[in-house]
């Protein structure tokens, strides 16, 4: 239970921070393969993961049958406004919404206060299959993201961080915009 | 708080666009849409009201082109304008990069614009942001309509910290692109900064 918690609060510090969140290539890879998991484990059409800020960190499954950006955003404003919601009422969070359709449905959940994981599915799923496979999922994703967390701390305090832009000039800025 | 991905090589950055109600942000949004490639900009979203008054937010994904081979994509929403939507005005700040506040340059909205100022000042304060640290222009919008304020008048009233700003008519794009190059590249110089 001790190490659940502590989990959570290094996946809040990694995403609530006003730094950058930078993703790395392996760590992209360890996210997409626990998404790829959940996807086939819950029989989802979809399923993707998003930052609370609405920024897309990782999806899988029929991606491009729908706009996911757009649903990043509205999946992240849907959090947020349900979360204004719950602290008028004197809640800390709903961590759960369930959207039932007439075919579709959207499962969205928030792992470790900070992340976002949507599941979308149809009839071939169940609510029950999705709540089960999302919670098994979820503590290995805030698993890897505590590691994320704590590596880039390590990185922060060892003055090793790569940072893409360290070289940009004035110039690259400004062809941007020509 | 931008984002940066290495495995997609992406930098991610979140723009608002605040001000008083019917000032323009939407139709700041409105005219980016129409006027850029779409292959360079995702759907366009607003959550508004039946009377086409914005509800929650409006949101437009946009691409700016490569830096460094990482594509920078740029998410810009506005906040509902009108005073008693200031719950919906804190989330849509929440991990902002930068922010243009659109001013209606008329006469009789001077006092919705200060109002609105304070407003920002306030909301970023409580998510634990300066916006005088944070990437910020202003925009001055409406020029083409009676009755306006000066731009010396407005630039006293508005911006004491003298922020870039910019005259504009969002109906016809006038000065829309120039506000928006000039928030982005300020997040660049800012992020740039940020990683040393």
């Amino acid at each position: 239970m001790s190490m659940t918690i502590r989990m959570f609060t290094a996946v809040k510090e990694f995403g609530m921070s006003n730094s950058p969140m930078i993703l790395y290539e392996n760590e992209s890879k360890e996210i997409h393969e626990v998404m790829d998991r959940l996807l086939k484990e819950a029989s989802a059409k979809v399923v993707f993961l998003v930052d609370k800020n609405g920024q897309l960190i990782s999806s899988a499954g029929e991606t491009d049958r729908f706009d996911t950006t757009s649903l990043a955003s509205l999946a992240a404003g849907n959090i947020a406004a349900t979360g204004g919601l719950a602290k008028l009422i004197g809640e800390k969070e709903f961590s759960i919404l369930f959207h039932e359709g007439e075919k579709d449905n959207l499962h969205i959940s928030i792992i470790g206060g900070a992340v976002i994981l949507v599941v979308l599915f149809d009839s071939r799923s169940s609510l029950g299959l999705v709540r089960l496979r999302v919670k098994q999922a979820s503590e290995l994703l805030a698993a890897i993201f505590t590691t994320i967390g704590e590596q880039a701390e390590e990185r922060k305090k060892r003055g090793t961080s790569h940072f893409p832009l360290d070289e940009l000039t004035d110039d690259d800025i400004d062809n941007l915009f020509c | 708080m931008s984002f940066i991905n290495y495995a997609s090589r992406e930098i991610n950055c979140k723009i608002v666009y605040y001000g008083p109600g019917l000032c323009g942000k939407t139709t700041n949004l409105q005219h980016i849409y129409e006027k850029t490639d779409p292959e360079a900009r995702g759907k366009m979203i607003s959550l508004a009201t039946e009377t086409e008054r914005t509800l929650f937010f409006d949101f437009l994904p946009l691409s700016l082109g490569d830096i460094r081979g990482f594509k920078t994509r740029f998410h810009l929403y506005t906040v509902p304008g009108q005073v008693f939507y200031d719950a919906s005005r804190k989330l849509i700040l929440k991990g902002v990069d930068g922010v243009v506040f659109v001013a209606d340059s008329q006469e009789e909205r001077i006092d919705s614009n200060m109002e609105s100022l304070d407003n920002l000042r306030e909301n970023l304060t409580e998510q634990g942001y300066d916006l005088d640290k944070l990437p910020f222009v202003i925009q001055y919008n409406k020029r083409d309509l009676p009755e306006i304020m000066t731009m010396e008048e407005l630039h006293c009233q508005l911006n004491p910290t003298d922020v870039q700003e910019f005259e504009a008519c969002a109906v016809t794009g006038e000065g829309v692109f120039e506000t928006l190059k000039a928030v982005a590249k300020l997040i660049l110089i800012d992020l740039k900064r940020g990683g040393k």
